[in-house]
């Protein structure tokens, strides 16, 4: 996994957006920006050479499923991997994210354990 | 108007046949204590008549004290509970952001300490293995001096910021109690409005079957839109209880 890939943390919540911030960077990953919803996230993503995004559902605007479909619409995007961290639990919406492409789905409250390991296994998956 | 009550109509019949009797007799004494009976009987009506008008007057005051609590829930406390829970949205995210700096502050430090003893550690064991020369000794031990007075300067920093972390929690006595109140305040609407749907007549919600559809389109909806977080007693198998659920979830699709 490479530790300078470029990653968008999407959260309305600033703090949320800051504890992932932090977590990443505890993991190695130093290169993040921020977005507060999809609306500002996929301009963001169309622009720059983002690696991979980590996105929550329930924002104002355009949710993370919205983004996550608009992103697999995208002939440049549609390969970028996605992770969910969402307090979303049902589980009709984690079908419907699953069917959707996403390639990680973690509920909040989580842990910084689950958070490396999820990261970690959709880079194994994609590497591998 | 029509006797409404056959005892009654009797009663008068009764009274005036004996007074009528007694009129005829000459006898007054009889006469006066019918008429007081009479009369009596008139006056027992006009108590019930009293009785049911008190009553409605009670009950309209009550319905009036009802819409009245219910208006000033409407008007001042329900923007009120809006401006404590923006408050508590509003101290929350101040606390959560203090503790963020602190930490973010804190963890720098940490780890220079951390790694200012590891080098020195390592340092130490060359010199407890007799794998030091004099002049390096000398290094050592001018290093060892600045580096203990930057770890007690250090260590306060550590001590004062826990303590700022420490404090940013106070944050949750007071948003606490103001939740406490805004939950008793959404429970005093809802007896409320159940009274006033009483009051109502009543009133039958709409057909079930009509029910169950807005629910289904609702609960739609709010799938696309997000439900936001799930309480944790939240039962039912329709929400995933953690991340091993999910993860046992995704793996059935394939992931």
């Amino acid at each position: 996994m490479d530790k300078n890939m470029k990653i968008l943390v999407v959260d309305d919540f600033s703090t949320m957006r800051r504890i992932i911030k932090n977590l990443l960077r505890d993991l190695g990953f130093n290169n993040t920006q921020e977005a507060d919803d999809g609306k500002t996230a996929l301009p963001m993503l169309r622009n720059g050479d983002f690696d991979f995004v980590i996105t929550d559902w329930n924002m104002p605007g355009m949710t993370g499923l919205e983004l996550l479909k608009e992103i697999r619409g995208d002939e440049k995007l549609k390969s970028m991997p996605v992770l969910m961290v969402t307090a979303e639990a049902k589980r009709d919406q984690i079908v419907e994210a699953a069917q959707a492409g996403v390639n990680g789905y973690i509920i909040k409250p989580f842990t910084a354990a689950t958070l490396k390991e999820k990261t970690e296994k959709i880079f194994e998956r994609l590497e591998g | 108007m029509a006797f409404d009550d056959d005892k009654r109509s009797s009663e008068y019949k009764e009274r005036l046949h004996s007074m009528l009797q007694a009129l005829e007799a000459g006898d007054e004494t009889v006469f006066n204590r019918e008429l007081d009976e009479l009369t009596h009987i008139r006056e027992k009506e006009l108590f019930v008549e009293v009785g049911k008008l008190t009553r409605e007057l009670h009950d309209a005051l009550k319905s009036f004290r009802l819409d009245f609590r219910l208006a000033e829930l409407a008007e001042k406390e329900m923007p009120d509970a809006r401006d404590r829970l923006n408050y508590v949205v509003e101290m929350t995210e101040k606390a959560a952001h203090t503790t963020l700096e602190t930490v973010e502050r804190l963890l720098p430090e940490a780890e220079t300490l951390g790694s200012g003893a590891q080098t020195l550690s390592a340092d130490w064991q060359r010199f407890m293995r007799r794998e030091m020369d004099a002049d390096q000794f000398r290094e050592l031990a001018h290093r060892l001096q600045p580096f203990l007075t930057a770890t007690g300067e250090r260590a306060e920093s550590l001590r004062g910021g826990l303590t700022e972390i420490l404090m940013a929690q106070e944050y949750q006595d007071i948003t606490g109690q103001i939740i406490s109140r805004v939950i008793t305040l959404v429970q005093e609407l809802e007896e409320g409005m159940v009274d006033l749907l009483k009051m109502a007549g009543g009133a039958q919600l709409k057909s079930e079957g009509d029910a169950a559809v807005k629910d289904k389109d609702k609960a739609k909806r709010d799938d696309q839109k997000g439900h936001g977080p799930a309480m944790p007693d939240a039962k039912g198998g329709d929400v995933a209880q953690g991340q091993d659920e999910v993860d046992d979830l995704l793996s059935s699709l394939g992931f």
